[in-house]
């Protein structure tokens, strides 16, 4: 399962960040942050729950980066 | 403006209006210490912030840290020293305005960008029992659901006409600004904007698998496919700011440490700002933030003028092109069948058309299709009986009293009519009248209009070799390619063959450097397409496999499109490339100078903010695609 979502973060290296904390989140397959977009392609894993992988990915997104948002 | 802006402008604000108030108030000490401290936290606490939260995380090389080395070293510096903070909280200060500016260029080109791509539809109509529209999420209609798209409205799903006439404006599609005329049974697809008339449309594909839905995704992926330039540009970021750092932390130490093991004046403090200068300057954020913004104004920009570009290394491919490979048919020509000659020998041209319309009366095949259609009212009051068709030769049909024979050159021997070859190309279809020969009619795929001012324009824009290769015979071939200016032609190449072809050519090149573009008009071409260094597709509006396979997408069949395809590459290209020249060589020259103790921090403020302003200026330019070729 392949979703998007709306995401909010300041500058393009901390995007970057938030790309890696997001693809080393348990429950996602595979992640791409487009930061001009202000986007987040999410692959989720097989049978995963996709608002609790989210949350982690938040989680993790703003222990990188703390004024990010990923808004799902 | 988003609220951060805002409240950042405010902080900006405030912290400038301060420092002036401040430079007024003749207080010196630790008052003074304590009076300057405020503007500088107004205005740099979440600079603080982040390079505490790097550290906590390990990942502490970031232009925070650099800036937050430097302004507290700034304020140390006139702590203990010289009394002077102006200096440190004007570095903070014109990098929160750098910031600021920074987010709001990239806003508005969002801003730009959104708006040019906002052809997705909100609703679709559908009509209830009682007559009445309502408006649907155009996500819960199924295929096979009959809408109604009113005039003004976007169409929402691919679908086919039942009912009404209109014309639809494609130029969010294809950036061509004439509209289209569609009738009962037309196919029309999604993102065009309906100008005149009601039509009910039954859909034939799912929202998602629309058009619309499908371009929409297809740029917003695009930028995922980060081109050489960004990968460098990341990577330099990352051995770069550790080295700046330890730089800056030998530049404060090492030659004091020198000066005092001589037995000089070690001028701590001296080189102490020097290094905190080089941070300064050093902040690489002009590069990180101009060349990603060039690519996506460069790809946006392109999708207004009907260019879909899949991600940035194709811009970054496409630009050193030299070698272009041309598909013919759909491509450089029309495709379809049109009388492009009549030559009668004593009737005059539009009676032989008259007679050879009216005996290809009944017939399907498309040569009787643009004989109808070349000489258009055909049903008129002629009596047209006995048709009959002969296998193999042709159609002989008795019009007005008369045996008229239509067909090849086989049946003109059987008749015996003394036919004659022609000297023009394309299928030749002869005329005999009660056993006469009266002349014949020539048929052929056309040149499109735009393909020689095309094929003119590349080859000003430095393609070196133009190829055409086709399934069609040899001499129809050789006509096209020198109508054109073509520099080679393969003819008669099965599908099989134009790979092969390819591949051929693709051995053949120089160096790595040169890169090999195919186009094809997507349908049938898609595995020369995917073998190509780039394939182009052109015509794709609404099919499928042409924007899955290539990796350049042209939303209507004018090949000038591929001209302006070339040129939003280079220019693109261009500006990165200046980009990143720019930057470095200043800040090259500006970190020399300031290692030397020829800069101060204003000059170290400019290398770091002003340049990137200049950087993401140039970087915009990108949206603005010239059509002219």
């Amino acid at each position: 399962m392949k979703k998007s979502y709306k995401i909010d973060v300041d500058c393009p290296v901390c995007a970057g960040k938030m790309e890696t904390a997001a693809k080393n989140t348990a429950g996602v397959k595979d992640a791409s942050v487009n930061f001009m977009l202000l986007k987040m392609k999410v692959e989720f894993d097989e049978g995963a729950d996709e608002a609790a992988v989210m949350t982690a990915v938040r989680e993790n997104c703003k222990k990188v980066e703390s004024d990010c948002e990923v808004f799902f | 403006m988003s609220k951060k802006q805002k409240k950042n402008l405010i902080r900006i604000i405030t912290a400038a209006v301060m420092l002036i108030a401040l430079h007024f108030v003749p207080v010196e000490g630790y008052l003074r210490f304590a009076l300057y401290v405020i503007p500088y936290l107004i205005v740099g606490y979440d600079v603080l912030k982040k390079a505490a939260e790097g550290i906590w995380h390990k990942q502490p090389f970031d232009e925070y840290l650099l800036m937050a080395i430097a302004t507290l070293g700034a304020i140390c510096l006139g702590l203990f020293k010289t009394g002077d903070y102006v200096e440190a909280i004007a570095v903070m200060l014109f990098y929160q305005i750098g910031e600021w500016f920074q987010g709001y260029a990239v806003g508005k080109s969002r801003q730009n960008i959104a708006k040019l791509m906002d052809i997705r539809p909100d609703y679709a109509n559908i009509e209830t029992a009682d007559g009445k529209l309502e408006q649907v999420d155009p996500d819960d209609v199924e295929v096979g659901t009959i809408i109604v798209v009113q005039p003004g409205e976007k169409v929402p799903i691919d679908g086919v006409v039942i009912e009404g006439s209109s014309t639809l404006n494609t130029a969010a599609l294809t950036g061509e600004s004439l509209p289209r005329d569609v009738n009962e049974n037309d196919e029309i697809i999604s993102g065009s904007i309906n100008l005149s008339g009601v039509l009910k449309v039954r859909t034939t594909k799912e929202f998602g698998e629309s058009t619309v839905a499908k371009i929409l995704e297809l740029i917003e992926d695009a930028s995922s496919q980060k081109s050489k330039s960004e990968k460098f540009i990341t990577k330099f970021a990352k051995v770069y700011t550790p080295i700046v750092t330890l730089s800056a932390l030998a530049l404060a130490t090492l030659p004091s440490l020198v000066l005092f093991a001589i037995g000089k004046d070690p001028l701590w403090t001296e080189w102490l700002y020097r290094a905190l200068i080089f941070l300064v300057i050093s902040c690489p954020c002009a590069l990180v933030v101009s060349v990603p913004l060039s690519f996506f104004a460069g790809i946006g920009g392109a999708s207004r003028a009907g260019v879909l570009i899949k991600g940035a290394n194709y811009l970054e491919i496409l630009a050193k092109t030299n070698t272009l490979v041309f598909d013919k048919t759909g491509t450089l020509t029309k495709g379809n069948f049109e009388v492009t000659a009549i030559h009668p020998e004593k009737l005059d041209k539009k009676e032989l058309l008259h007679l050879a319309a009216h005996v290809e009366r009944y017939s399907k095949h498309p040569i009787a299709n643009s004989l109808r259609k070349a000489y258009g009212d055909e049903a008129d009051g002629c009596e047209v009986d006995d048709v009959k068709e002969i296998s193999g030769r042709g159609i002989q049909a008795l019009v007005n009293g008369k045996i008229v024979c239509v067909g090849n050159s086989k049946m003109m021997d059987d008749v015996g009519a003394k036919w004659h070859e022609c000297h023009r190309v394309g299928t030749c279809i002869h005329v005999a009248i009660d056993g006469e020969y009266a002349g014949h009619i020539v048929i052929s795929d056309i040149i499109k209009e735009h393909s020689e001012q095309a094929i003119s324009a590349l080859k000003k824009q430095g393609i070196r070799q133009m190829i055409m290769l086709t399934g069609d015979t040899q001499k129809v071939a050789e006509n096209v390619a020198n109508a054109l200016g073509m520099d080679a032609f393969y003819a008669e190449l099965l599908p099989a063959g134009k790979v092969q072809k390819v591949e051929e050519l693709l051995k053949a090149k120089k160096s790595p450097v040169e890169t090999l573009a195919f186009v094809g008009d997507g349908i049938n071409d898609a595995p020369v397409l995917s073998r190509a260094d780039i394939g182009i597709a052109m015509g794709a509006m609404g099919s499928d496999a042409a924007i899955e396979a290539a990796d350049i997408v042209l939303m209507d069949d004018d090949p000038l499109k591929i001209a302006t395809a070339m040129n939003v590459a280079k220019k693109c290209m261009r500006i990165v490339h200046q980009n990143i020249i720019f930057c470095i060589t200043i800040k090259v020259l500006c970190l020399l100078l300031g290692a030397f103790g020829f800069a101060n921090m204003w000059m170290a403020i400019f290398a770091d903010v002003g340049v990137m302003i200049l950087a993401v200026l140039n970087a915009v330019r990108n949206l603005w695609v010239s059509q002219k070729v």
